[in-house]
Protein backbone atom coordinates (compact mmCIF):
# COMPACT_ATOMS: atom_id res chain seq x y z
CA UNK A 1 0.00 0.00 0.00
CA UNK A 2 2.87 2.21 0.88
CA UNK A 3 4.24 1.81 -2.86
CA UNK A 4 1.68 3.58 -4.58
CA UNK A 5 3.00 6.90 -2.99
CA UNK A 6 4.93 8.70 -5.06
CA UNK A 7 5.46 12.04 -2.75
CA UNK A 8 9.26 12.66 -3.07
CA UNK A 9 9.84 10.02 -5.51
CA UNK A 10 11.79 10.44 -8.25
CA UNK A 11 10.92 8.90 -11.94
CA UNK A 12 13.89 8.48 -14.21
CA UNK A 13 13.55 10.06 -17.32
CA UNK A 14 14.88 11.71 -20.28
CA UNK A 15 11.60 14.70 -20.81
CA UNK A 16 12.09 18.05 -21.39
CA UNK A 17 10.89 18.78 -17.58
CA UNK A 18 13.00 16.43 -16.86
CA UNK A 19 16.23 18.03 -18.16
CA UNK A 20 15.50 21.76 -17.12
CA UNK A 21 17.85 22.97 -14.68
CA UNK A 22 16.34 22.24 -10.96
CA UNK A 23 16.70 25.76 -10.33
CA UNK A 24 14.75 27.19 -13.15
CA UNK A 25 11.67 24.17 -12.03
CA UNK A 26 11.72 25.80 -8.50
CA UNK A 27 11.17 29.57 -9.35
CA UNK A 28 8.58 28.27 -11.74
CA UNK A 29 6.62 26.78 -9.01
CA UNK A 30 7.07 29.02 -6.71
CA UNK A 31 5.77 31.70 -8.92
CA UNK A 32 3.02 29.33 -10.05
CA UNK A 33 1.74 29.59 -6.43
CA UNK A 34 1.45 33.20 -6.95
CA UNK A 35 -0.01 32.84 -10.85
CA UNK A 36 -2.16 30.47 -9.56
CA UNK A 37 -3.94 33.19 -7.25
CA UNK A 38 -4.71 34.96 -10.18
CA UNK A 39 -7.67 32.73 -11.67
CA UNK A 40 -10.86 33.85 -10.61
CA UNK A 41 -13.17 32.82 -12.87
CA UNK A 42 -14.12 29.59 -15.32
CA UNK A 43 -11.51 30.82 -18.27
CA UNK A 44 -8.91 31.46 -16.49
CA UNK A 45 -9.62 28.57 -14.39
CA UNK A 46 -9.61 26.32 -17.53
CA UNK A 47 -6.33 28.10 -18.98
CA UNK A 48 -4.81 26.91 -16.09
CA UNK A 49 -5.92 23.40 -16.34
CA UNK A 50 -5.31 22.55 -19.69
CA UNK A 51 -1.37 24.61 -18.90
CA UNK A 52 -1.30 21.88 -16.06
CA UNK A 53 -2.17 19.08 -18.29
CA UNK A 54 0.55 20.72 -21.32
CA UNK A 55 3.03 20.08 -18.63
CA UNK A 56 1.93 16.63 -17.62
CA UNK A 57 2.33 15.94 -21.05
CA UNK A 58 5.74 17.40 -21.57
CA UNK A 59 6.81 15.48 -18.59
CA UNK A 60 5.76 11.76 -20.05
CA UNK A 61 4.40 10.27 -16.95
CA UNK A 62 1.38 8.12 -17.15
CA UNK A 63 -1.71 10.49 -16.17
CA UNK A 64 -3.43 7.44 -14.48
CA UNK A 65 -0.24 6.57 -12.30
CA UNK A 66 -0.12 10.76 -11.30
CA UNK A 67 -4.11 10.41 -10.76
CA UNK A 68 -3.89 7.16 -8.55
CA UNK A 69 -0.70 8.16 -6.17
CA UNK A 70 -2.72 11.80 -5.32
CA UNK A 71 -5.37 9.46 -3.53
CA UNK A 72 -4.62 10.71 -0.15
CA UNK A 73 -4.99 14.83 -1.37
CA UNK A 74 -8.33 13.86 -3.16
CA UNK A 75 -10.01 13.45 1.13
CA UNK A 76 -8.42 16.92 1.88
CA UNK A 77 -9.44 18.34 -1.86
CA UNK A 78 -13.07 16.80 -0.99
CA UNK A 79 -13.40 18.19 2.75
CA UNK A 80 -12.48 21.48 1.12
CA UNK A 81 -14.69 21.46 -1.39
CA UNK A 82 -17.69 20.47 1.01
CA UNK A 83 -16.88 22.72 3.39
CA UNK A 84 -17.46 25.38 0.88
CA UNK A 85 -20.10 24.31 -0.75
CA UNK A 86 -22.29 24.37 2.48
CA UNK A 87 -20.98 27.28 4.24
CA UNK A 88 -20.45 29.79 1.37
CA UNK A 89 -24.08 32.01 1.70
CA UNK A 90 -23.83 33.88 -1.54
CA UNK A 91 -26.44 33.92 -4.97
CA UNK A 92 -29.16 32.24 -5.71
CA UNK A 93 -29.88 28.99 -4.07
CA UNK A 94 -29.58 26.16 -6.18
CA UNK A 95 -30.53 23.08 -3.64
CA UNK A 96 -32.79 23.15 -1.01
CA UNK A 97 -33.40 19.74 1.26
CA UNK A 98 -34.35 20.79 4.64
CA UNK A 99 -32.15 22.37 7.10
CA UNK A 100 -29.44 22.35 3.72
CA UNK A 101 -29.03 24.94 1.90
CA UNK A 102 -26.42 24.85 -1.37
CA UNK A 103 -25.94 28.17 -3.25
CA UNK A 104 -24.47 29.14 -5.88
CA UNK A 105 -21.91 30.80 -5.37
CA UNK A 106 -20.87 27.83 -2.88
CA UNK A 107 -20.64 25.64 -5.83
CA UNK A 108 -18.47 27.64 -7.75
CA UNK A 109 -16.23 28.92 -5.18
CA UNK A 110 -15.75 24.72 -3.60
CA UNK A 111 -15.14 23.75 -7.31
CA UNK A 112 -12.44 26.88 -8.09
CA UNK A 113 -10.77 25.79 -4.69
CA UNK A 114 -10.80 22.00 -5.76
CA UNK A 115 -8.68 23.17 -9.06
CA UNK A 116 -6.91 25.66 -7.40
CA UNK A 117 -5.47 22.91 -4.96
CA UNK A 118 -5.34 19.99 -7.69
CA UNK A 119 -3.27 21.88 -10.16
CA UNK A 120 -1.12 22.92 -7.21
CA UNK A 121 -0.59 19.74 -5.91
CA UNK A 122 0.08 18.02 -9.73
CA UNK A 123 3.03 21.30 -10.33
CA UNK A 124 4.94 20.06 -7.18
CA UNK A 125 4.32 16.63 -8.05
CA UNK A 126 5.85 16.50 -11.53
CA UNK A 127 8.56 18.76 -9.40
CA UNK A 128 9.90 15.75 -7.89
CA UNK A 129 8.92 13.00 -9.53
CA UNK A 130 11.16 14.34 -12.58
CA UNK A 131 14.08 16.45 -10.39
CA UNK A 132 16.10 13.91 -7.96
CA UNK A 133 16.26 14.94 -4.53
CA UNK A 134 19.20 16.21 -5.00
CA UNK A 135 19.75 18.30 -7.37
CA UNK A 136 16.48 20.35 -5.97
CA UNK A 137 18.29 20.34 -2.65
CA UNK A 138 21.48 21.82 -4.76
CA UNK A 139 19.11 24.37 -6.06
CA UNK A 140 17.43 25.34 -3.19
CA UNK A 141 21.42 25.82 -1.41
CA UNK A 142 22.10 28.52 -4.17
CA UNK A 143 19.12 30.31 -4.41
CA UNK A 144 19.21 30.70 -0.95
CA UNK A 145 22.80 31.46 -0.93
CA UNK A 146 22.34 35.25 -0.56
CA UNK A 147 20.80 34.80 2.40
CA UNK A 148 23.79 33.99 4.24
CA UNK A 149 24.41 37.39 4.97
CA UNK A 150 21.74 37.91 7.43
CA UNK A 151 23.24 34.51 8.95
CA UNK A 152 21.11 31.95 8.03
CA UNK A 153 22.59 28.30 7.98
CA UNK A 154 21.67 27.71 3.83
CA UNK A 155 24.28 24.94 3.66
CA UNK A 156 23.20 22.98 7.01
CA UNK A 157 19.31 23.58 6.08
CA UNK A 158 20.24 22.02 2.45
CA UNK A 159 22.13 19.08 4.30
CA UNK A 160 19.19 18.74 6.61
CA UNK A 161 16.95 18.61 3.88
CA UNK A 162 18.52 16.01 1.37
CA UNK A 163 19.14 13.67 4.31
CA UNK A 164 15.50 14.05 4.93
CA UNK A 165 14.57 12.89 1.81
CA UNK A 166 17.06 10.35 1.33
CA UNK A 167 15.53 8.49 4.15
CA UNK A 168 11.65 8.73 3.30
CA UNK A 169 12.34 5.55 1.09
CA UNK A 170 14.93 3.85 3.47
CA UNK A 171 11.76 4.64 6.44
CA UNK A 172 8.98 3.34 4.33
CA UNK A 173 10.86 0.15 3.45
CA UNK A 174 11.13 -0.50 7.38
CA UNK A 175 8.02 0.66 8.09
CA UNK A 176 6.60 -2.06 5.44
CA UNK A 177 8.94 -4.73 7.22
CA UNK A 178 7.96 -3.99 10.68
CA UNK A 179 4.55 -3.98 9.50
CA UNK A 180 4.61 -7.13 8.37
CA UNK A 181 6.54 -8.17 11.29
CA UNK A 182 4.03 -7.65 13.64
CA UNK A 183 1.31 -8.69 11.28
CA UNK A 184 2.45 -12.10 11.12
CA UNK A 185 2.71 -12.39 14.84
CA UNK A 186 -1.64 -11.53 14.88
CA UNK A 187 -1.47 -7.24 15.24
CA UNK A 188 -4.45 -6.13 13.00
CA UNK A 189 -3.50 -2.47 11.45
CA UNK A 190 -6.20 -2.20 9.17
CA UNK A 191 -9.80 -3.62 10.67
CA UNK A 192 -10.67 -3.13 14.10
CA UNK A 193 -12.14 -0.13 15.81
CA UNK A 194 -10.49 3.14 16.08
CA UNK A 195 -9.15 1.95 19.77
CA UNK A 196 -7.65 -1.09 18.44
CA UNK A 197 -6.26 0.35 15.49
CA UNK A 198 -4.27 3.06 17.56
CA UNK A 199 -3.06 0.18 19.48
CA UNK A 200 -2.06 -1.63 16.74
CA UNK A 201 0.19 0.93 16.04
CA UNK A 202 1.98 1.35 18.80
CA UNK A 203 4.28 -2.32 18.04
CA UNK A 204 5.20 -0.39 14.59
CA UNK A 205 5.92 3.09 15.87
CA UNK A 206 8.45 1.64 18.43
CA UNK A 207 10.94 -0.67 16.31
CA UNK A 208 10.29 2.34 13.70
CA UNK A 209 11.54 4.97 15.97
CA UNK A 210 14.04 3.06 17.34
CA UNK A 211 15.94 1.94 14.06
CA UNK A 212 15.67 5.44 12.70
CA UNK A 213 17.49 7.25 15.61
CA UNK A 214 20.14 3.89 15.36
CA UNK A 215 20.63 5.18 11.91
CA UNK A 216 21.25 9.09 12.55
CA UNK A 217 23.72 7.79 14.79
CA UNK A 218 25.86 6.03 12.65
CA UNK A 219 24.92 8.14 9.81
CA UNK A 220 26.68 11.05 12.23
CA UNK A 221 29.69 8.48 13.21
CA UNK A 222 30.05 8.01 8.71
CA UNK A 223 30.15 11.86 8.47
CA UNK A 224 32.57 12.41 10.97
CA UNK A 225 34.59 9.76 10.55
CA UNK A 226 34.75 10.92 6.61
CA UNK A 227 36.08 14.43 7.52
CA UNK A 228 32.51 16.35 7.13
CA UNK A 229 32.68 19.79 8.68
CA UNK A 230 30.37 21.78 7.26
CA UNK A 231 30.04 23.55 3.97
CA UNK A 232 32.80 25.40 4.31
CA UNK A 233 35.07 25.49 1.56
CA UNK A 234 33.28 22.46 0.25
CA UNK A 235 32.99 22.18 -3.79
CA UNK A 236 30.44 20.42 -6.17
CA UNK A 237 30.64 17.43 -8.08
CA UNK A 238 27.46 18.46 -9.69
CA UNK A 239 27.29 21.58 -11.58
CA UNK A 240 23.55 22.96 -12.02
CA UNK A 241 23.85 24.63 -15.47
CA UNK A 242 21.18 27.74 -16.63
CA UNK A 243 20.31 27.13 -20.09
CA UNK A 244 17.92 28.64 -22.60
CA UNK A 245 15.23 26.70 -21.97
CA UNK A 246 15.38 27.61 -18.54
CA UNK A 247 14.78 31.25 -18.93
CA UNK A 248 11.99 30.14 -21.83
CA UNK A 249 10.05 28.50 -19.14
CA UNK A 250 10.13 31.26 -17.00
CA UNK A 251 9.26 33.61 -19.77
CA UNK A 252 6.46 31.28 -20.94
CA UNK A 253 5.18 31.18 -16.79
CA UNK A 254 5.12 35.34 -16.87
CA UNK A 255 3.00 35.45 -20.32
CA UNK A 256 0.64 33.18 -18.45
CA UNK A 257 0.23 35.48 -15.58
CA UNK A 258 -0.24 38.31 -18.16
CA UNK A 259 -3.04 36.46 -20.00
CA UNK A 260 -4.82 35.53 -16.78
CA UNK A 261 -4.89 39.21 -15.53
CA UNK A 262 -6.26 39.90 -18.81
CA UNK A 263 -8.93 37.32 -18.24
CA UNK A 264 -9.81 37.01 -14.97
CA UNK A 265 -12.63 39.31 -14.21
CA UNK B 1 -0.10 -28.72 7.30
CA UNK B 2 0.98 -28.87 3.54
CA UNK B 3 1.42 -25.83 1.39
CA UNK B 4 1.08 -25.80 -2.25
CA UNK B 5 1.79 -23.07 -4.42
CA UNK B 6 0.34 -23.33 -7.82
CA UNK B 7 1.67 -21.34 -11.02
CA UNK B 8 2.37 -18.10 -8.07
CA UNK B 9 3.19 -15.13 -9.89
CA UNK B 10 3.73 -11.89 -7.75
CA UNK B 11 4.89 -8.40 -9.07
CA UNK B 12 5.70 -5.47 -6.81
CA UNK B 13 3.91 -1.61 -6.93
CA UNK B 14 1.91 -3.34 -9.75
CA UNK B 15 0.36 -0.87 -12.55
CA UNK B 16 2.91 2.16 -11.41
CA UNK B 17 6.55 3.29 -13.21
CA UNK B 18 8.02 0.82 -10.34
CA UNK B 19 6.63 -1.90 -11.66
CA UNK B 20 8.96 -4.91 -10.92
CA UNK B 21 7.76 -8.49 -11.00
CA UNK B 22 9.81 -10.75 -8.51
CA UNK B 23 8.19 -14.40 -9.20
CA UNK B 24 6.65 -16.13 -12.27
CA UNK B 25 4.83 -18.92 -12.10
CA UNK B 26 6.33 -20.44 -9.51
CA UNK B 27 5.04 -24.13 -8.26
CA UNK B 28 6.33 -25.68 -5.19
CA UNK B 29 4.80 -28.14 -2.66
CA UNK B 30 5.67 -28.08 1.04
CA UNK B 31 4.31 -31.95 2.51
CA UNK B 32 3.20 -31.69 6.22
CA UNK B 33 5.82 -32.43 8.79
CA UNK B 34 8.94 -31.83 5.92
CA UNK B 35 11.80 -29.41 6.25
CA UNK B 36 12.36 -27.73 2.87
CA UNK B 37 15.06 -25.38 2.22
CA UNK B 38 14.72 -22.55 -0.76
CA UNK B 39 18.19 -21.48 -1.67
CA UNK B 40 18.97 -19.05 -4.44
CA UNK B 41 21.42 -16.07 -4.83
CA UNK B 42 20.22 -12.48 -4.21
CA UNK B 43 17.28 -11.19 -5.38
CA UNK B 44 16.02 -14.47 -6.49
CA UNK B 45 12.74 -14.06 -5.02
CA UNK B 46 13.33 -16.23 -2.23
CA UNK B 47 11.87 -13.58 0.34
CA UNK B 48 8.96 -12.94 -1.31
CA UNK B 49 7.77 -16.55 -1.60
CA UNK B 50 8.43 -16.78 1.47
CA UNK B 51 6.03 -13.67 2.56
CA UNK B 52 3.17 -15.90 0.58
CA UNK B 53 3.76 -18.32 2.95
CA UNK B 54 1.50 -16.60 5.72
CA UNK B 55 -0.81 -14.87 3.15
CA UNK B 56 1.56 -11.32 3.85
CA UNK B 57 1.57 -11.25 0.20
CA UNK B 58 -1.04 -12.24 -1.92
CA UNK B 59 -0.28 -13.66 -5.50
CA UNK B 60 -0.86 -11.51 -8.67
CA UNK B 61 -1.27 -14.77 -10.50
CA UNK B 62 -2.14 -18.11 -9.52
CA UNK B 63 -3.13 -19.91 -6.11
CA UNK B 64 -1.69 -21.26 -3.32
CA UNK B 65 -3.38 -22.85 -0.72
CA UNK B 66 -2.08 -23.24 2.79
CA UNK B 67 -3.57 -26.40 4.64
CA UNK B 68 -7.30 -25.96 3.71
CA UNK B 69 -7.19 -22.08 3.29
CA UNK B 70 -6.86 -20.98 -0.35
CA UNK B 71 -5.22 -17.75 -1.19
CA UNK B 72 -6.01 -16.16 -4.57
CA UNK B 73 -5.17 -12.39 -6.18
CA UNK B 74 -7.80 -9.81 -4.78
CA UNK B 75 -9.87 -12.15 -3.28
CA UNK B 76 -10.59 -10.91 0.57
CA UNK B 77 -10.58 -13.44 2.74
CA UNK B 78 -11.25 -13.96 6.35
CA UNK B 79 -9.56 -17.18 7.46
CA UNK B 80 -6.23 -15.07 6.84
CA UNK B 81 -5.79 -14.82 10.90
CA UNK B 82 -6.05 -18.22 11.24
CA UNK B 83 -3.95 -19.31 8.97
CA UNK B 84 -1.20 -16.41 10.37
CA UNK B 85 -1.27 -18.27 13.63
CA UNK B 86 -0.61 -21.62 12.08
CA UNK B 87 2.40 -20.52 10.00
CA UNK B 88 4.99 -18.20 11.88
CA UNK B 89 7.62 -15.97 10.11
CA UNK B 90 10.96 -15.45 12.02
CA UNK B 91 12.39 -12.97 9.40
CA UNK B 92 15.62 -11.89 8.94
CA UNK B 93 16.72 -9.65 11.30
CA UNK B 94 14.00 -10.22 13.49
CA UNK B 95 15.13 -8.51 16.64
CA UNK B 96 13.72 -5.28 15.19
CA UNK B 97 10.26 -6.06 15.34
CA UNK B 98 10.89 -5.92 19.32
CA UNK B 99 9.39 -3.09 21.03
CA UNK B 100 7.38 -3.88 23.97
CA UNK B 101 8.74 -2.63 27.81
CA UNK B 102 9.28 -6.54 29.28
CA UNK B 103 10.81 -9.48 27.26
CA UNK B 104 7.99 -11.38 28.45
CA UNK B 105 5.43 -8.95 27.39
CA UNK B 106 7.24 -8.73 24.17
CA UNK B 107 6.89 -12.67 23.51
CA UNK B 108 3.36 -12.93 24.72
CA UNK B 109 2.00 -10.11 22.37
CA UNK B 110 1.95 -12.90 19.47
CA UNK B 111 0.02 -15.24 21.77
CA UNK B 112 -2.68 -12.98 22.80
CA UNK B 113 -3.41 -11.46 19.79
CA UNK B 114 -4.59 -14.49 18.51
CA UNK B 115 -6.34 -14.67 22.18
CA UNK B 116 -4.45 -17.19 24.23
CA UNK B 117 -5.35 -16.30 27.64
CA UNK B 118 -2.72 -14.38 29.65
CA UNK B 119 -1.73 -17.02 32.12
CA UNK B 120 -0.65 -19.51 28.76
CA UNK B 121 0.98 -17.19 27.60
CA UNK B 122 3.23 -16.27 30.45
CA UNK B 123 3.52 -20.25 30.58
CA UNK B 124 4.45 -20.21 27.39
CA UNK B 125 7.40 -17.50 27.73
CA UNK B 126 8.75 -18.65 30.65
CA UNK B 127 9.79 -22.37 28.69
CA UNK B 128 10.61 -20.50 25.42
CA UNK B 129 13.09 -18.79 27.19
CA UNK B 130 14.81 -21.18 28.96
CA UNK B 131 14.32 -23.17 25.33
CA UNK B 132 16.61 -20.35 24.30
CA UNK B 133 19.27 -20.88 26.65
CA UNK B 134 18.45 -16.84 27.56
CA UNK B 135 18.62 -16.53 32.02
CA UNK B 136 15.28 -15.66 33.43
CA UNK B 137 16.28 -12.27 34.67
CA UNK B 138 15.76 -11.05 30.89
CA UNK B 139 12.25 -11.67 31.29
CA UNK B 140 11.66 -8.08 33.40
CA UNK B 141 13.91 -6.45 31.47
CA UNK B 142 13.57 -3.99 28.32
CA UNK B 143 14.27 -6.04 25.03
CA UNK B 144 16.19 -2.62 24.17
CA UNK B 145 18.88 -3.56 26.65
CA UNK B 146 20.12 -7.15 25.68
CA UNK B 147 22.83 -7.56 23.43
CA UNK B 148 22.18 -8.23 19.95
CA UNK B 149 21.90 -11.80 19.88
CA UNK B 150 20.09 -12.10 23.07
CA UNK B 151 17.42 -9.71 21.18
CA UNK B 152 17.24 -12.10 18.14
CA UNK B 153 16.27 -15.28 20.22
CA UNK B 154 13.86 -13.12 22.31
CA UNK B 155 12.17 -12.52 18.60
CA UNK B 156 12.42 -15.94 17.92
CA UNK B 157 10.70 -17.10 21.49
CA UNK B 158 8.02 -13.94 20.27
CA UNK B 159 7.49 -16.26 17.04
CA UNK B 160 7.50 -19.56 18.91
CA UNK B 161 5.30 -18.82 21.23
CA UNK B 162 2.14 -18.60 19.01
CA UNK B 163 2.79 -22.13 18.64
CA UNK B 164 2.96 -21.87 14.99
CA UNK B 165 2.50 -25.47 12.95
CA UNK B 166 4.56 -24.56 10.13
CA UNK B 167 7.57 -22.53 11.10
CA UNK B 168 8.98 -20.37 8.19
CA UNK B 169 12.76 -19.08 9.07
CA UNK B 170 14.46 -16.16 6.78
CA UNK B 171 17.88 -16.36 7.27
CA UNK B 172 17.43 -16.95 10.88
CA UNK B 173 21.02 -16.43 11.45
CA UNK B 174 22.57 -14.00 9.50
CA UNK B 175 25.04 -12.09 11.73
CA UNK B 176 25.14 -14.41 14.54
CA UNK B 177 28.40 -16.03 15.66
CA UNK B 178 29.59 -19.17 14.60
CA UNK B 179 28.40 -20.87 17.88
CA UNK B 180 25.15 -18.86 18.54
CA UNK B 181 24.63 -20.04 14.41
CA UNK B 182 24.48 -23.27 15.34
CA UNK B 183 22.86 -22.93 18.53
CA UNK B 184 20.03 -21.92 17.21
CA UNK B 185 20.02 -24.17 14.06
CA UNK B 186 19.70 -27.21 15.64
CA UNK B 187 17.10 -25.84 18.59
CA UNK B 188 14.74 -25.13 15.06
CA UNK B 189 15.70 -28.72 13.56
CA UNK B 190 14.98 -30.26 17.40
CA UNK B 191 11.97 -28.53 17.07
CA UNK B 192 10.61 -29.63 13.46
CA UNK B 193 11.86 -33.36 14.88
CA UNK B 194 10.13 -33.14 18.21
CA UNK B 195 6.94 -31.31 17.64
CA UNK B 196 6.85 -32.42 13.98
CA UNK B 197 6.93 -28.56 12.85
CA UNK B 198 6.06 -27.89 9.11
CA UNK B 199 10.02 -26.23 8.50
CA UNK B 200 10.99 -24.13 5.60
CA UNK B 201 14.18 -22.35 5.82
CA UNK B 202 15.45 -19.39 3.08
CA UNK B 203 18.96 -19.15 3.07
CA UNK B 204 22.38 -18.49 1.73
CA UNK B 205 24.15 -20.99 3.41
CA UNK B 206 24.35 -24.39 1.49
CA UNK B 207 25.86 -26.23 4.49
CA UNK B 208 22.52 -25.37 6.20
CA UNK B 209 20.23 -26.60 3.56
CA UNK B 210 22.22 -29.56 3.11
CA UNK B 211 22.50 -30.65 6.68
CA UNK B 212 18.73 -29.71 7.85
CA UNK B 213 16.08 -29.86 4.82
CA UNK B 214 14.80 -32.82 3.40
CA UNK B 215 13.91 -31.29 0.70
CA UNK B 216 15.42 -27.62 -1.54
CA UNK B 217 14.19 -25.77 -4.13
CA UNK B 218 16.72 -23.39 -5.82
CA UNK B 219 14.92 -19.91 -6.95
CA UNK B 220 16.40 -18.11 -9.84
CA UNK B 221 15.23 -14.84 -11.03
CA UNK B 222 12.01 -15.21 -9.83
CA UNK B 223 11.38 -18.88 -10.96
CA UNK B 224 11.73 -22.03 -8.88
CA UNK B 225 13.47 -23.97 -11.62
CA UNK B 226 14.87 -27.03 -9.77
CA UNK B 227 13.84 -28.94 -6.46
CA UNK B 228 14.26 -32.03 -4.92
CA UNK B 229 16.66 -34.09 -1.93
CA UNK B 230 19.54 -32.63 -1.01
CA UNK B 231 21.41 -35.66 -2.63
CA UNK B 232 19.57 -34.63 -6.02
CA UNK B 233 20.84 -30.96 -5.61
CA UNK B 234 24.06 -31.20 -5.66
CA UNK B 235 25.02 -34.29 -7.46
CA UNK B 236 24.63 -31.31 -10.30
CA UNK B 237 27.90 -29.38 -9.37
CA UNK B 238 27.21 -27.65 -13.06
CA UNK B 239 23.86 -27.11 -12.86
CA UNK B 240 24.56 -25.39 -9.01
CA UNK B 241 26.80 -22.63 -11.11
CA UNK B 242 24.67 -22.06 -13.51
CA UNK B 243 22.29 -20.71 -10.95
CA UNK B 244 25.27 -18.99 -8.97
CA UNK B 245 25.15 -21.15 -6.42
CA UNK B 246 27.87 -23.61 -4.57
CA UNK B 247 28.77 -26.75 -3.30
CA UNK B 248 28.60 -27.28 0.18
CA UNK B 249 32.01 -27.35 1.74
CA UNK B 250 31.76 -30.77 3.00
CA UNK B 251 30.70 -32.43 -0.89
CA UNK B 252 33.31 -29.88 -2.11
CA UNK B 253 36.28 -31.24 0.59
CA UNK B 254 35.07 -34.85 -0.44
CA UNK B 255 35.36 -34.22 -4.45
CA UNK B 256 39.28 -33.22 -3.96
CA UNK B 257 39.64 -36.43 -1.83
CA UNK B 258 38.29 -38.57 -4.91
CA UNK B 259 40.16 -36.72 -7.31
CA UNK B 260 43.18 -37.15 -5.76
CA UNK B 261 42.40 -40.64 -4.78
CA UNK B 262 40.84 -41.73 -7.97
CA UNK B 263 38.12 -43.43 -6.36
CA UNK B 264 34.69 -42.26 -5.47
CA UNK B 265 32.98 -42.99 -2.27
CA UNK B 266 29.38 -44.48 -2.20
CA UNK B 267 27.65 -41.41 -1.14
CA UNK B 268 27.73 -37.84 -1.25
CA UNK B 269 28.36 -36.22 2.00
CA UNK B 270 25.90 -33.31 3.02
CA UNK B 271 27.83 -33.02 6.39
CA UNK B 272 31.26 -32.91 8.05
CA UNK B 273 30.34 -35.62 10.33
CA UNK B 274 28.74 -38.19 7.50
CA UNK B 275 32.24 -37.03 5.77
CA UNK B 276 34.54 -38.44 8.47
CA UNK B 277 32.68 -41.74 9.20
CA UNK B 278 32.45 -42.19 5.14
CA UNK B 279 35.71 -41.23 5.03
CA UNK B 280 37.27 -43.37 7.62
CA UNK B 281 35.19 -46.65 6.27
CA UNK B 282 36.60 -46.19 3.11
CA UNK B 283 40.34 -45.89 4.43
CA UNK B 284 39.32 -49.08 6.61
CA UNK B 285 38.75 -50.64 3.69
CA UNK B 286 41.46 -49.45 1.73
CA UNK B 287 43.65 -50.91 4.69
CA UNK B 288 41.94 -54.63 4.10
CA UNK B 289 42.48 -54.87 0.65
Amino acid sequence: MLEKMIFGRFIPGDSFIHRLDARAKLIFVFLFIAVVFIANNWITYGILVAFIFLIIRMSRIRLYFLINGLKPVVILIIFTFLLHLFFTREGAIIFEWKFVKIYEEGLRQGIFISIRFFVLVILTSILTLTTTPISITDALETLLNPLKKWKLPVHELALMMSISLRFIPTLMDETDKIMKAQMARGSDMTTGSMKERMNAIVPLLIPLFVSAFKRAEDLATAMEVRGYKGGEGRTRYRKLEWATKDTVIIVTLLILAIVLVYFRS
Amino acid sequence: MDITLQQVSYAYAKNTPFEKRALFDVDLHIPSGSYQAIIGHTGSGKSTVLQHLNALLKPTEGTIKIGDVEVKAEKRNKQLRKVRQKVGIVFQFPEHQLFDETVLKDIMFGPMNFGVPEEEAKHRAIELVNLLGLPDEVLEKSPFDLSGGQMRRVAIAGVLAMNPEVLVLDEPTAGLDPRGRKEIMDLFYRLHKEKGLTTVLVTHSMEDAARYADRIAIMHDGKCVLAGTPQEIFSDEGRLMDYRLELPQSIKFQKKVEQMMGKKLPVLCLTEEMLAEELALFLKKEREL
